[in-house]
């Protein structure tokens, strides 16, 4: 990804920015209800709770759909490319890419582990590689 | 049970490609609607529109000198027409407005206005979280939502070939539709055509046209007085679900509540339908929007699409234009829906007419299966 479209962080979504230079995946969960979610906002979507703090996420999940760009949308992406929705074990969906993987390979429901693709000098953007089955 | 209001005109502006402008042809869809009726500009006193600037229906207002006591422009996409029918119908019943306009146009193709990647607002969430990605907007959001489908019930890019196959089948029977002398299309021509998003190719996607609708709301004991034979508007629903591409399940969409609340307001079924026209943005589109919308089950609109009930002659016609897929796709299709269903129910569709519809129903989709809008339409009674 070269040029690529670059994320303006705001007053909430600074630290998950921020983590993204560690490679670590943040999630919000709810002190009041345990809710999971992602992207982060300042009010929890299942109970209208205000008090949400940052987890990290293990970095595993499903995919729960995909399509492989073959027309990038504009200079800065170089088609083709697998584009994903991702179903983390903590329960928020994300999207995101799949990286490394043939046609072939790529199917609905199929295992994913998280990894990371450099996005600018300042932040990393996660990424998914399909899971290696023993 | 009817909400006692009605469509009594309705109109296309110039379809295509037509070098004109914005309010050009807003203004050509607009005044076609109102001669429809037998009215004049200076009897609206209610707008509804999207599209043309950040003050649509002002602008519209201003253009055509008009100083309206009710407007609406609901940004929901394709979806907003049909919801602006539902606002329309409350807004005449409540005595706000007397006659009201809904209208749309675009030049996008002339203007070559469109880009794949859509409109990014960089103060957004998805342009944090999902613009740097490089997904097609809309395009990818609904080429995921195909993927699933497919892998849920076991079929494949031929299944949703036959959406397209349908709309150029009805298209070769309307002179106004964009692929009207382009010959049928196979199954084989769709699967050949150029990858984009897949499973979605360059022919399961809407076109790129120019052009634009008008149809004109008002009160059913007014309607009577009118031009033409009032078409009742029985019903309305809508579901607004999400912006983002994460952040709701792929499948059912919000055709379902959006749909249940319109048969439900209607005391209708989706038996008691005898046209449908849907919003075509891709194929996958319609086969998601038939099961929603409850005209089969889950898995089986692919075998519905290809069966003889929805062509020519059947007894559930789909979209008789040829749809966003063949006939006209200005970006904001919704409108060109209602007018469809009007001229069937009226009797006026030439040689794609269907033999002696009752109720009609138009849904719209906006955004990326962001919003949903459901109208049911039937000849006076």
């Amino acid at each position: 990804m070269t040029d690529p479209v670059l994320p303006i962080p705001d007053d909430i979504t600074t630290p998950w920015w921020e983590a993204t230079r560690e490679s670590r995946l943040l999630l919000q969960s709810c002190r009041q209800c345990n809710h999971v979610q992602h992207y982060p906002r300042v009010v929890c979507t299942a109970c209208s709770g205000g008090e949400l703090e940052w987890i990290e996420s293990a970095g595993v999940g499903v995919v729960d759909s995909f399509t492989v760009v073959h027309r990038a949308p504009s200079p800065a992406f170089q088609a083709p490319y697998v584009i994903a929705r991702v179903r983390l074990a903590e329960g928020p969906t994300l999207l995101t890419r799949i990286v490394g993987a043939t046609d072939q390979e790529l199917s609905c429901d199929i295992p994913v582990s998280l990894a990371w693709e450099s996005l600018s000098e300042e932040f990393q953007l996660p990424v998914f590689r399909i899971t290696i089955t023993q | 049970m009817t909400t006692a209001t009605a469509i009594v005109g309705a109109a296309e502006s110039d379809l295509g490609v037509t070098n004109s402008s914005i309010l050009t042809l807003q203004a050509q869809a607009i005044t076609r609607a109102l001669a429809d009726a037998g009215l004049k500009l200076s009897d609206v006193d209610g707008i509804a529109t999207s599209g043309v600037s950040r003050f649509s229906a002002t602008q519209v207002a201003d253009y055509l000198g008009l100083q309206p006591g009710w407007c609406d422009s609901t940004f929901a996409g394709g979806s907003a027409y049909e919801m602006y029918i539902a606002r329309a119908s409350q807004a005449i019943a409540a005595g706000q407005a007397e006659t009201i306009v809904v209208s749309f146009a675009s030049n996008q193709r002339s203007a070559r206005s469109r880009s794949l990647g859509g409109v990014v607002e960089s103060h957004t969430p998805e342009a944090q979280f999902e613009t740097p990605y490089g997904p097609l907007y809309p395009l990818s959001y609904y080429a995921m939502a195909a993927h699933r489908y497919l892998h849920d019930y076991g079929l494949t890019r031929a299944d949703l070939a036959q959406v397209a196959v349908l709309a150029r089948e009805w298209a070769l029977l309307n002179p106004k539709a964009f692929r009207y002398e382009s010959g049928p299309l196979t199954v084989e021509d769709v699967l050949s055509s150029t990858m984009i998003s897949s499973p979605l190719s360059a022919a399961d996607c809407c076109l790129v046209t120019d052009g634009g609708g008008a149809v004109v709301v008002t009160s059913l004991e007014r309607a009577r007085d009118l031009a033409k034979p009032p078409i009742q508007i029985l019903g309305y629903g809508e579901a607004t679900t999400n912006t983002s591409m994460s952040q709701v399940p792929l499948l059912p969409t919000g055709a379902a509540a959006s749909g249940k609340a319109a048969f439900s307001r209607a005391g209708l079924t989706p038996a008691d339908v005898d046209l449908v026209a849907l919003y075509d943005s891709f194929t996958i589109t319609v086969l998601l929007s038939l099961e929603a919308l409850g005209f089969c089950g889950p898995g089986e609109a692919a075998a519905l699409v290809a069966s003889d009930r929805v062509r020519p002659g059947g007894d559930l016609p789909l979209n008789t234009t040829g749809g966003g897929l063949s006939y006209c796709h200005p970006g904001q299709y919704g409108v060109l829906l209602l007018v469809e269903a009007v001229r069937q129910l009226r009797g006026e569709a030439g040689a794609r007419q269907v033999a002696n519809p009752q109720v009609a129903l138009a849904h719209g989709t906006g955004g990326i299966l962001s919003t949903h809008a459901t109208v049911l339409l039937g000849v006076d009674r």
